[in-house]
């Protein structure tokens, strides 16, 4: 129901005003509260990471590297990476949205381990102000990836500490997917049965299990890694007889899961952003639920598509570009589902809905790209090269970024009791959709032509194409900084929101925003089905 | 095309022809697929924009619909799938009889080795329209040797041989790049392939050619190093005969059977106790820490000599060997490879 | 303990977010069989590095396992572990009747046994300290060849003492952590936190310590007992 702003609005008690001070916030056990205290974190975390961005950027507009040294240039692309897969966008989605909207999304009070829940924030700024001691002292250089045997043996870096500092990273994160696991099986209201979930919440306890599955083994990979820094001593090391070409295995057998667990809360936020926009219930239902887990199977099981010339045998990677290909059907079924959603649908082009087609176009892309590389004819050419970098980019950042923002817009109103300014929240959308994609769409042709990645310094017939991808650079930047100032902004100077202001479907808008410590007055009994718009407004009203 | 803009890699190679037709017809189906999904996106947000008098249509869904989109792109998949691996074993399997190069790379230069004994830094000169066979193994950290015009690359590993072949079709210099992170210098870690004309490339080997061949300066460090007095000919020889040994299967003292292969050479050379031939006792020292690499392929060279008729020719690839590229065949691999 | 006193200890156990001691324990109870996958796929990691090399290096392995491993000492240790298990299912069992002193007496023989097998492990480290097992910086290590003399190990030697010590020290790692675990709940159902009603956490720790016990089960074999004897 849309409220004009009130001069002296009627406070009521929320998870905010309950109790003041900095004891109630770092001891809170509020599910809501500690996603409102890694929302800080995290935004930290992206912007320390857009830093490192912005001096790769810089240094390659020219092919001399002449910004900084070889060795400076080396750690900054490898702290970007560390940075931006690990603190930013593994906990981005499911450690603010999930952790704020699953326990009132299924009628909940809390998850069912809330103070596990504290903890798992707790040990990740540990292991990111161990990671920022790291940055600060040195830095590491190794790529996000550490490949043996020049992370082990030949790096003069921080590796053991950076190591370190994700292996701790990891707990956080495995802690968190146990918790929606649990809740999610334990937690939900009477009457709301698995096929009445949001899609929210099925994305995110595929999310989960890869969490809890693939974590554990990147943690005792790196703990290899950090024994063999201390004691020189290791499997790694060819001089022993080990495998450098083992530790790449170990490694993707966790990281290529990684990036499901960056991609499926996107997914998540997707099924709640369309259909409210669209006022219709998703289309296809089980086939958008079904396809979060077989993604979440399959991804485990294509990781050496990483590693095709890395000296697997040939069967090795016939085996693994033909599972490949299998685990790009899943998400294409997904973007079928969303866009048929829309049809007759009564669809408005809000902030929220602008980054979710945003990621229905920019997704596409990148999945597209994706079957280029689990290609084998096309892969040993384009591997190492800028292809991939522009292949993950559009990925992780006009898929994931654009879906934790359009999240982020959708659910501010219900986070805050605020709303953002729509206007900015347009041109901000429209910049970061215009920068991004001048950003990275010279990099396929410069992977294409042959440019590797890593590179510091590069042969002057790719500079064009990078001056291109600076130029886009720097208009994305422009376009992160606007929703940090207009949300900061909207918390003073924003129209209040109501419960509702989407007039959206979901037990989370059926409650007071900002909600209530314990969510609800009463618990909910369910009796609907999800994206139920049948019977609620016709269309999205507008919030002044 | 432009040369300060450069939109498509040059073409010089026998497998280039075939990944730009692949990669072509990637962007053609693929751009397709996108397109459709914008162009069907914009249509649905014009055509159902809100408007005062729309009402959505609450549609559940259409097994039908669900079916056509999982099976057609599977399908179109599969195509990609079995198109790509057709080339993908072409690019992965040496041909018989092809030249062959040895690579070693180090943080952050490469050095090749003609077996005429030729050695470059960083430039690789080879004949056009002949089949050249790399051998490549790192002195330190991974790397990958990449020729964007021949449109593959191999990573380069400390501890065994990678292999890669191509078969330059044009002549000119093409970009060598190192393709894995190793470092300080990995972006300068890089040279060029030059493709010269038969005559011209045979008159630039000799030109060039100021020590014994790969063979030769092989059979010198045997010689040095003692494995002469073990490995002979005659019937007193302590260690296996090493004549004629290169691409045949040897039979082990634990049952198995292994394929001579360079990987087989190296490791028997590094680590002589992991792998005893039947028959003989384990007695032979090991060589780690006493040869570097390069010394290595000159020793694998010359005993690759001991297979031919003649010195000087290359000993023919061990026969299918290549779906295990460089690595040899039985079940209990030598220095620890990860399929 | 009367019926309503475990009864209020019980309602008094029920945190806020759940709504039936049920759910809580069906809740608790599930998260601990998450975390047990959790460390299986975190030791998997260390398992599958031991398959590739022993594949690998057969002939290393099995010399090793013959002649390195205390074929006694690990026997002790399995008989120790697997017997730790059995107290403590009697110590669920026990306080499932409400035998608060019964269940935790045997938790803490648990702890002791625990502790032996902790202590048996240290020797056994020692002796391979001794010995020149110890890869890196204190690496001596002999082997003999077939004909009786004795020659340095040759390096891929260590690849299997280091998988050794770094699979062993993480197990044991895992057994302390049990061993500090179940000496809480030990003292904690002793001071009568937990009845026959409200026992969860009881079960739990249980389940942790068989988990221990377990991978032991699969590292006994698959170190101490590769040559037949």
């Amino acid at each position: 129901m849309a409220t004009t702003a009130v001069a002296t609005p009627v406070v009521r008690e929320n998870y905010l005003n309950t109790n003041y001070g900095i004891k109630s916030w770092l001891l809170t056990t509020d599910h809501k509260r500690i996603a409102i205290l890694y929302l800080i974190s995290i935004t930290l975390m992206f912007f320390i990471g857009g830093f490192f961005a912005t001096l790769i950027r810089l240094e390659l507009l020219t092919p001399q590297g002449d910004l900084m040294t070889a060795d400076t240039y080396n750690k900054v692309f490898t702290m970007h990476g560390i940075v931006m897969v690990f603190f930013f966008l593994i906990p981005s989605i499911p450690a603010t949205l999930g952790n704020f909207l699953i326990p009132m999304m299924i009628g909940a009070k809390d998850l069912a381990f809330p103070r596990i829940n504290l903890l798992s924030w707790y040990i990740y700024i540990v292991s990111a102000a161990l990671m920022i001691y790291v940055i600060v002292n040195g830095g590491v250089d190794t790529g996000w990836t550490f490949y043996t045997p020049f992370s082990t043996t030949y790096s003069n870096t921080n590796v053991f500490l950076a190591g370190i500092a994700i292996f701790i990273n990891g707990f956080s994160s495995i802690l968190t997917g146990l918790n929606f696991i649990v809740t999610l099986h334990r937690m939900r209201a009477p009457g709301m049965t698995w096929s009445r979930l949001p899609l929210f919440c099925w994305s995110h306890y595929a999310t989960s299990v890869i969490q809890v599955l693939g974590t554990p083994v990147i943690a005792i990979t790196l703990a290899l890694v950090a024994i063999e820094r201390l004691w020189h001593i290791g499997i790694f090391d060819p001089k022993v007889g080990g495998d450098p070409v083992l530790f790449q295995h170990m490694f993707w057998f966790y990281s290529h899961p990684a990036v499901y667990i960056m991609i499926l809360p996107s997914m998540a936020v997707m099924s709640e952003i369309i259909t409210c926009f669209s006022r219709k219930r998703i289309f296809g239902y089980a086939f958008v639920a079904l396809a979060s887990i077989g993604i979440a199977v399959l991804g485990f099981l294509v990781w050496a598509h990483h590693m095709f010339v890395a000296g697997i045998s040939a069967y090795a990677a016939l085996v693994f570009s033909l599972l490949s290909y299998f685990v790009a059907v899943p998400s294409a079924i997904k973007v079928f589902n969303w866009t048929a959603t829309m049809y007759k649908g009564n669809v408005s082009l809000r902030t929220p809905m602008l980054y979710a087609l945003g990621f229905i176009g920019l997704f596409t892309i990148g999945g597209m790209t994706g079957l280029f590389l689990a290609n084998l004819g096309i892969d040993p050419h384009v591997t190492d090269t800028y292809f991939v970098v522009a292949h993950f980019h559009f990925i992780m950042v006009g898929g994931a970024v654009m879906a934790y923002l359009g999240g982020l817009h959708f659910w501010w109103p219900k986070m805050t009791g605020r709303m953002y300014n729509e206007l900015w929240g347009k041109v901000a959308a429209f910049l970061i959709f215009a920068g991004f994609n001048l950003t990275f769409l010279p990099q396929f042709i410069l992977g294409y032509t042959g440019m590797p990645r890593r590179y510091h310094a590069y042969v002057p017939e790719f500079q064009v194409l990078n001056v291109l991808s600076t130029a886009g650079a720097s208009i994305l930047a422009l376009g992160y900084l606007l929703p940090l100032i207009y949300f900061l902004s909207s918390l003073r100077n924003g129209p209040i929101a109501g419960d509702n202001p989407w007039a959206a479907q979901g037990l989370e808008w059926k409650t007071a925003s900002p909600p209530p410590t314990f969510n609800f007055e009463e618990t909910p009994v369910v009796t609907w089905e999800a994206y139920d718009y049948e019977d609620l407004p016709k269309e999205v009203p507008v919030v002044s | 095309m432009f040369s300060n803009l450069p939109l498509w890699p040059s073409q010089a190679s026998s497998l280039s022809g075939n990944v730009d037709l692949l990669y072509i017809f990637l962007i053609l189906v693929t751009g397709l697929f996108t397109i459709l999904v914008f162009a069907v996106v914009i249509f649905f947000a014009w055509k159902y924009r809100q408007a005062p008098d729309r009402h959505a249509t609450q549609i559940e869904g259409s097994n039908a619909l669900e079916a056509t989109w999982t099976l057609i792109p599977f399908g179109i998949f599969m195509i990609m799938f079995v198109w790509g691996a057709a080339v993908y074993m072409r690019g992965v399997q040496p041909p018989p009889n092809a030249m062959e190069v040895y690579v070693v790379g180090k943080q952050w230069m490469w050095k090749l080795e003609h077996p005429e004994g030729v050695r470059e830094i960083n430039t690789l000169h080879v004949p056009v329209g002949k089949d050249v066979r790399l051998t490549m193994i790192s002195q330190d950290v991974i790397h990958s040797f990449y020729v964007p015009a021949f449109r593959m690359k191999q990573d380069v590993l400390p501890g065994r041989y990678t292999t890669m072949w191509f078969h330059a079709t044009k002549t000119g210099h093409y970009h060598l790049f190192c393709a894995e992170y190793c470092g300080t210098l990995h972006s300068g870690m890089i040279g060029e392939v030059v493709v010269m004309e038969p005559n011209e490339y045979q008159a630039w080997l000799s030109g060039n050619v100021n020590t014994g061949t790969l063979a030769m300066s092989g059979e010198k460090t045997f010689a040095e190093l003692g494995c002469s007095s073990c490995h002979r000919s005659d019937t007193q020889g302590r260690g296996p005969d090493l004549a004629g040994l290169y691409g045949k299967p040897v039979a082990l003292d634990n049952g198995t059977t292994v394929l001579a292969d360079d990987n087989y050479l190296r490791d028997s050379i590094l680590n002589p106790g992991s792998k005893i031939v039947s028959g003989f006792k384990p007695i032979m020292p090991t060589y780690n820490g006493i040869v570097n690499e390069e010394q290595l392929l000159s020793l694998v060279s010359y005993i690759k000599s001991l297979s031919q008729p003649q010195q000087g020719q290359p000993a023919a690839a061990p026969a299918s060997v290549p779906l295990h590229t460089g690595r040899t065949q039985a079940p209990s691999a030598g220095n620890t490879k990860v399929k | 303990m009367s019926a309503s006193t475990t009864e209020a200890v019980a309602q008094h156990s029920l945190q806020h977010h759940f709504s039936t001691m049920e759910q809580q324990r069906e809740s608790t109870t599930l998260g601990m069989w998450i975390f047990l996958v959790t460390e299986i796929m975190f030791f998997g990691g260390l398992f599958t590095a031991y398959l590739v090399y022993r594949l690998a290096h057969p002939d290393v392995w099995e010399y090793a396992s013959r002649h390195e491993m205390e074929f006694w000492l690990g026997t002790i240790n399995t008989t120790i572990l697997l017997c730790s298990s059995l107290t403590v299912a009697l110590s669920v069992h026990a306080i499932q009747l409400g035998h608060r002193k019964l269940c935790a007496i045997l938790l803490f023989i648990t702890v002791l046994m625990g502790c032996g097998f902790l202590v048996v492990k240290g020797f056994e480290y020692h002796k391979h300290y001794v010995d020149g097992s110890v890869p890196g910086p204190w690496w001596h290590m002999h082997v003999e060849r077939p004909d009786g003399s004795t020659m340095p190990a040759p390096n891929t030697y260590q690849l299997f003492f280091y998988l050794y010590f770094v699979m062993t020290g993480l197990h044991a790692l895992h057994v302390t952590i049990g061993i500090v675990l179940l000496a809480i709940i030990g003292l904690w159902a002793w001071q009568g936190k937990y009845t026959a009603e409200y026992h969860n956490p009881v079960h739990i720790s249980g389940l942790y310590w068989h988990f221990v016990d377990l991978v032991w089960i699969f590292l006994f074999p698959l170190l101490y007992l590769i040559a037949g004897k």
